[in-house]
C-alpha cells in the first residue's frame, strides 16, 4: 500500500466515526494565526463576511442617527454641511454597497452548501478573495471618513457635481474606488454561487427541489453579472475624468451628465433587487418551517423570482423622470415599474396561502417575516405610486421617496435578514437565541421603524426635499421630523438588544440540537454547528424538503475520498452524478493577493502608475496562489480512475 | 355603478381630509394645495393613487389577519404536512388566482389614469404665454424675462412673479451642477442640467407666494437654494414688470451716494450688476432692484437692513460655503453700502 491507496480509502455506508474524524481533519482550516488567515473553508469565511456586512449596518446606522439629531428641531446648528453631506453620502453608501449586497452574500456564502447538500462552496479559495477585498474596501473608506476626506456627493455620486470641477480633492475618488472594491468582489460571490448552484447540488437535487432561498440567490447572482459591470464602468469613467483628465461627463467637451445616470440606474435599480430578492428567499425559508407545510406554489414562486429578475433590468429610468428624457419613453418606464409588482404580489399570496392553510408555531422568525406583510407592502405600494411619471414629478427627491425605499428595504429585506439571523443562529452556532429578547428586539424596531419613516411620507408631500441638513422652523415640519428622530432612536436601541442577544446567547443560550425548529431544508439534517465537511456522507435528495420526507433509498453518496479534500459535482438540470473533483487547500496567498490588490486600488486613487507597477506585486501574488504543489498533484493523480 | 363611483368619490375626499389634517395645511410648499391647473392635475391622480393603494394595503392586511386567526397553532416538533397529505388545494388556488387577476387590474388601471394625467398635463394652452428662462446656479437662481423686443427683457433672481391665469413657459438651464425646479403649488419638479435645456409649462390660478426650492442635490448649500413665485393679477404683474425694466434708481440721499461709490470701487461690482451703472458682472445675482425682494441669498434671510449688513460682514456665517466672500470694510462703509442697496427698490 503506498501513501496513493491510503488516500483512495473510501468512506463506506453508513459512514463511521473513523470516517468522520477523518473527514474533519481533512476540511479543517489549520489552527493558529496563520491558519486563520489562511481559511477558506465556506463556513468560516460566510461567519466572517456576516459578522463585517454587520458591524457597517451598525456604523451606517450610527451616521443615521446622528443625522437624524440633525434634523430633530429646525435651524438645528449640531452638524454643519460639510458633515452632513459626508454623513448622508457614507450612511447610503454603507447600506447599498457595503452592508445590503454583501450580507444577502454572505449568508448565502455560509447557508447555500448547507443546503445543498454541498461540502463546500465553488472556488473556496476565490471565496476568501473576495471577502479581503470587500473588507479592505469598506476599511479604506471608512479610514477616509475619519481622516475627513469622506465623499460628499451622494451615494449616486452625480456628474458633474462630482466631477473634477465641483468636487476637488480626493473625497470622491474614494468613493469611485470603493464601488470598484464592492464590485469586485460582489462579482466573484455571483460566480462562485452560479457554480455552487449549478454543479455542487446533491444527487437528486433537481431543479425543481432546490430551495427556494437557493432559488433567489441564484436569479440574483446572475443579475449581478449583468448588471454590475455597469456600474464599473460608470465609475471607472468618473475616476478617469477626475484623475487623468478624460471628458466621459464634460458637456463642455462632448461629453454628458445624463449618461451617468444611465449608466448608474442601469446597475442601481438591479441593486435594489439584489437586497429584496433574497428577503423573499429567506421568507420563503422561514414561512413553510413555522407552518407545518411546504410552500404553497413552489413553481410559481419560482417563476416570479425569474420575472423579477428579467424586469428589473427594464425599470431604470424611473429614477430619472424629472429629467428631459423623451416623455413617450417615461410612460414605457411607467408601465414596466407597476408591473413588477406583479411577480412580487404572487409571492405575496402564495406566502398568504402558505400561512392560512398551515399550522403556524409563533416564534421569533415568524414575527420579523410577519413584519414583511405590513412594511413591504406598503413600500410597493408607494413604489407604484412613484413609478407614475406625472406623480413622481412631485413626490421624487423628497422625504416620501427616503420613506419609500427604507419601507422597501428594511420592510423587504432588512426584518426579514433579521428573522433569518434568528432562524439559523442556532445551525451556526449550536445555540438558539433568546426568545424574551427576541420579541423586544422585535416590537421596538417594528414600533421604531414606522415612527422613524411614517412621518416622512407626510413631510414629502409638505415638500421637504431629500439631502438638506437644516430646514426653516416656519415650514410645519419640525413635529413630523422630531417623531422620525426618535423613531430612530428605537430602531437604534433595538439593534443594541439584538447585539446583547447574539453575544449572550452564544455562550448561554439554549443548546439547539441539529433540527430546533423542524424545518425540511437539508441543512436541519447536519449537526449544528455543522462539521467541517458540511455531511459526512452526501444525502441523496427525493423531494424539495427532504427532512420531512420519509426515508427512502439510497439515503447518501458512498464512495468519496474521506482523506482528501474530494467533491461530488453533479448535472445541471437533474443533478446526476458527474465527476469527483479535486478542491483546493487553505493557503495564505488569497490574502497576500488582496492586499496587493488594495494597494493597487488605494494607490491609483493618488497617481495613475499605481495601476503599473503595483500590477508586479499583484501578478506575483496571483502566481504564487495558482502555483501547483507536487503534494496536491499526487493526491489527484492518486484519486483519478480511467473510465 | 353611479352610487359606488360617488362612494369612491366620497371615500377619497376623506382620506385626503384625514391626510391634509395629518399634515396640517401649510400651503407654502405642499404637494396636497394646488394653486394652478398642472398641480391640481397631479393632486386629482394622488387622491385616486392613495385610494387604491390602500384598499389594497387593508385587504393584503385582512387577508394575513384572518389566515392568522383562523390558522390552528403547532409546535416545532410536529410533523408537517407533505404535499401528497395535502391534496390538490383547490380553494387557495383560486383564491391566489383571483387576487392576483385582480392585483394586475388595478396597476392597468394605475397606468391609464397615469397615462391620463400625463396627457392633461401636456394640454395646457400655451397661448399669450409668459416665457422666463431660469439659469441655475450653485446655490441661487438667475430668471430672465423674455420679450419679443429685445429692451423689455431684464433680469431677476431667486424671486419670479407671474401673471395668474397666465400660462408661463420656463426655459430651465444651469451654470454649474444638476439642479432641480420645484414650486409644489404650480407644478412637479423638471431637472436643470449643464448642457441641455428643458422647459416646464405651468399656470397659477389663484394669488399668492409659493414656495420653491432645489430638489436635485447639488453641494454644499443644497439646503439654502429656495426661490418664492409671486402670482399677482395681471395687472399688479405688469405694472411690476415694468418697474424691473426700469434702470436702478439714482438716490441723492448722500448716505446712498456713497454706498454707490463704495459698491463700484469694492470687490461687490466684480461679481453683481445693476442696471443703469456700470456694474454689469453676471457672476451673482442682479442687485437692480435688490430691495423688492423679500429675501437675501435664494431664501436665506429676511430681507432686512440689519440682515443685509450681516449678510455682507459674513456670508460664511448664515450660508457656509457660499461664493461670496466675507467684506472687511469699515462699518462706516458697510452701513452706506446697505443704504445703497436699500434705495435699489
Amino acid at each position: 500500500m503506498n501513501a496513493g491507496s491510503e488516500a483512495v480509502r473510501r468512506n463506506s455506508v453508513p459512514p463511521t466515526a473513523a470516517d468522520a474524524q477523518a473527514l474533519e481533519a481533512t476540511w479543517r482550516d489549520p489552527p493558529g494565526a496563520m491558519g486563520w488567515l489562511s481559511a477558506v473553508n465556506h463556513k468560516a469565511i460566510g461567519k466572517r463576511f456576516i459578522l463585517t456586512a454587520f458591524g457597517f449596518f451598525v456604523a451606517g446606522g450610527f451616521l443615521a442617527l446622528l443625522m437624524r439629531l440633525q434634523l430633530a428641531r429646525p435651524e438645528n446648528k449640531l452638524i454643519g454641511p460639510d458633515l452632513y453631506n459626508q454623513l448622508f453620502t457614507m450612511h447610503g453608501t454603507t447600506m447599498m454597497f457595503l452592508f445590503a449586497v454583501p450580507v444577502m452574500q454572505a449568508v448565502s456564502v455560509y447557508l447555500v452548501p448547507l443546503m445543498i447538500g454541498s461540502r463546500s462552496v465553488a472556488f473556496p479559495r476565490m471565496n476568501a478573495f473576495a471577502y479581503w477585498i470587500y473588507l479592505f474596501g469598506g476599511l479604506m473608506l471608512y479610514v477616509a471618513f475619519v481622516l475627513n476626506i469622506g465623499p460628499d456627493a451622494g451615494w449616486f455620486s452625480y456628474v458633474p457635481l462630482a466631477g473634477p470641477e465641483y468636487s476637488p480633492g480626493k473625497r470622491v475618488d474614494f468613493w469611485a474606488q470603493l464601488v470598484t472594491f464592492t464590485e469586485l468582489s460582489g462579482l466573484l460571490e455571483a460566480v462562485i454561487l452560479i457554480v455552487t448552484v449549478f454543479k455542487l447540488r446533491a444527487p437528486g437535487m433537481t431543479l425543481n427541489r432546490i430551495p427556494l432561498f437557493v432559488w433567489g440567490m441564484l436569479v440574483t447572482a446572475f443579475m449581478v453579472i449583468f448588471a454590475m459591470p455597469s456600474v464599473m464602468l460608470a465609475s471607472t469613467a468618473l475616476i478617469m475624468d477626475r484623475l487623468v483628465g478624460t471628458h466621459f461627463y464634460n458637456p463642455g467637451e462632448g461629453g454628458d451628465a445624463v449618461l451617468w445616470q444611465h449608466l448608474f440606474w442601469f446597475f442601481g435599480h438591479p441593486e435594489v433587487y439584489f437586497i429584496f430578492i433574497p428577503g423573499l428567499g429567506f421568507m420563503s425559508s422561514i414561512i413553510p418551517t413555522f407552518s407545518r407545510r411546504p410552500i404553497y406554489g413552489y413553481t410559481a414562486m419560482v417563476l416570479a423570482l425569474i420575472a423579477t429578475g428579467f424586469l428589473a433590468f427594464g425599470l431604470w429610468v424611473h429614477h430619472m423622470f424629472a429629467t428631459n428624457l423623451p416623455e413617450m419613453g417615461k410612460s414605457f418606464f411607467t408601465a414596466a415599474s407597476m408591473l413588477i409588482a406583479i411577480p412580487s404580489a404572487v409571492q405575496i399570496f402564495c406566502w398568504i396561502a402558505t400561512l392560512w392553510t398551515g399550522k403556524l408555531v409563533f416564534k421569533t422568525p415568524l414575527l420579523f417575516v410577519l413584519a414583511f406583510f405590513v412594511i413591504l407592502v406598503l413600500g410597493g405600494l408607494t413604489g407604484v405610486m412613484l413609478a407614475s411619471v406625472p406623480l413622481d414629478l412631485q413626490v421624487h427627491d423628497t422625504y416620501f421617496v427616503v420613506a419609500h425605499l427604507h419601507y422597501v428595504l428594511i420592510g423587504g429585506a432588512v426584518f426579514p435578514l433579521f428573522g433569518a439571523i434568528y432562524y439559523w443562529y442556532p445551525k451556526i452556532t449550536g445555540r438558539l437565541m433568546s426568545e424574551r429578547l427576541g420579541r423586544w428586539n422585535f416590537w421596538l424596531f417594528f414600533i421604531g421603524f414606522n415612527g422613524a419613516f411614517f412621518p416622512m411620507h407626510l413631510l414629502g408631500l409638505q415638500g421637504m426635499p431629500r439631502r438638506v441638513y437644516t430646514y426653516p422652523g416656519d415650514m410645519g415640519w419640525s413635529t413630523m421630523n422630531a417623531i422620525a428622530s426618535v423613531g430612530a432612536l428605537m430602531i437604534g436601541v433595538s439593534v443594541l438588544i439584538f447585539i446583547v442577544n447574539v453575544v449572550r446567547s452564544r455562550r448561554s443560550g439554549e443548546l439547539a440540537g441539529s433540527d430546533p425548529w423542524g424545518g425540511g431544508t437539508l441543512e436541519w439534517s447536519t449537526a449544528s454547528p455543522p462539521s467541517a465537511c458540511n455531511f459526512e456522507a452526501i444525502p441523496v435528495v427525493h423531494g424539495a424538503y427532504p427532512v420531512w420526507e420519509p426515508r427512502r433509498e439510497p439515503t447518501h453518496v458512498a464512495g468519496l475520498a474521506v482523506n482528501s479534500r474530494e467533491v461530488l459535482t453533479t448535472t445541471v438540470l437533474d443533478a446526476e452524478p458527474d465527476t469527483r473533483m479535486p478542491f483546493p487547500t487553505p493557503t495564505i496567498w488569497p490574502l497576500v493577493s488582496a492586499l496587493a490588490t488594495t494597494g493597487l486600488f488605494v494607490g491609483s486613487v493618488f497617481t495613475p502608475w499605481a495601476v503599473v507597477w503595483v500590477a508586479l506585486p499583484v501578478a506575483a501574488a496571483m502566481t504564487a496562489w495558482f502555483w501547483p504543489k507536487r503534494q496536491d498533484t499526487n493526491a489527484s493523480v492518486a484519486l483519478e480512475r480511467a473510465p | 355603478m353611479a352610487t359606488s363611483a360617488s362612494t369612491l368619490r366620497w371615500l377619497a375626499a376623506c382620506g385626503s381630509v384625514v391626510l391634509a389634517a395629518a399634515v396640517r395645511a401649510e400651503p407654502l410648499q405642499s404637494v396636497l394645495a394646488p394653486a394652478g391647473p398642472q398641480a391640481a392635475h397631479l393632486k386629482d391622480l394622488w387622491d385616486v393613487m392613495l385610494l387604491v393603494c390602500t384598499g389594497v394595503f387593508v385587504a393584503v392586511l385582512v387577508a394575513v389577519g384572518i389566515a392568522l386567526w383562523r390558522a390552528p397553532r403547532a409546535d416545532s416538533s410536529q410533523r408537517a404536512s407533505l404535499p401528497q397529505e395535502l391534496g390538490p388545494q383547490r380553494g387557495a388556488r383560486r383564491s391566489v388566482l383571483s387576487a392576483v387577476v385582480a392585483s394586475t387590474l388595478l396597476l392597468l388601471f394605475l397606468i391609464v389614469a397615469s397615462v391620463f394625467t400625463d396627457r392633461a398635463l401636456a394640454r395646457l394652452s400655451l397661448h399669450d404665454a409668459l416665457h422666463i428662462e431660469v439659469t441655475a446656479n450653485q446655490w441661487w437662481w438667475e430668471a430672465r424675462y423674455d420679450d419679443a423686443q429685445a429692451s423689455r427683457m431684464f433680469n431677476t433672481a431667486n424671486e419670479l412673479h407671474i401673471p395668474t391665469g397666465r400660462p408661463v413657459v420656463l426655459t430651465l438651464r444651469s451654470n454649474d451642477v444638476i439642479h432641480s425646479f420645484w414650486v409644489p403649488a404650480l407644478h412637479g419638479k423638471k431637472d436643470l442640467i449643464p448642457g441641455r435645456t428643458s422647459t416646464l409649462r405651468l399656470q397659477a390660478d389663484q394669488a399668492g407666494t409659493y414656495r420653491g426650492q432645489c430638489a436635485e442635490f447639488c453641494g454644499y448649500q443644497h439646503t439654502t437654494m429656495a426661490l418664492l413665485v409671486m402670482a399677482e393679477p395681471p395687472a399688479q404683474y405688469e405694472a411690476w414688470a415694468d418697474h424691473q425694466r426700469a434702470t436702478a434708481a439714482l438716490s441723492q440721499e448722500p448716505q446712498a451716494a456713497r454706498g454707490r461709490h463704495i459698491f463700484m470701487t469694492t470687490t461687490c461690482v466684480m461679481c453683481h450688476s445693476i442696471q443703469g451703472t456700470d456694474a454689469s458682472a453676471r457672476r451673482g445675482p442682479d442687485l437692480t432692484h435688490v430691495a423688492q425682494r423679500q429675501t437675501l441669498a435664494a431664501g436665506a434671510l429676511p430681507n432686512t437692513p440689519e440682515n443685509l449688513e450681516r449678510w455682507i460682514r459674513n456670508p460664511q456665517h448664515i450660508k457656509p460655503g457660499a461664493n461670496m466672500p466675507p467684506s472687511d470694510l469699515p462699518t462706516d462703509d458697510l452701513k452706506a453700502l446697505v443704504a445703497y442697496l436699500g434705495s435699489l427698490q
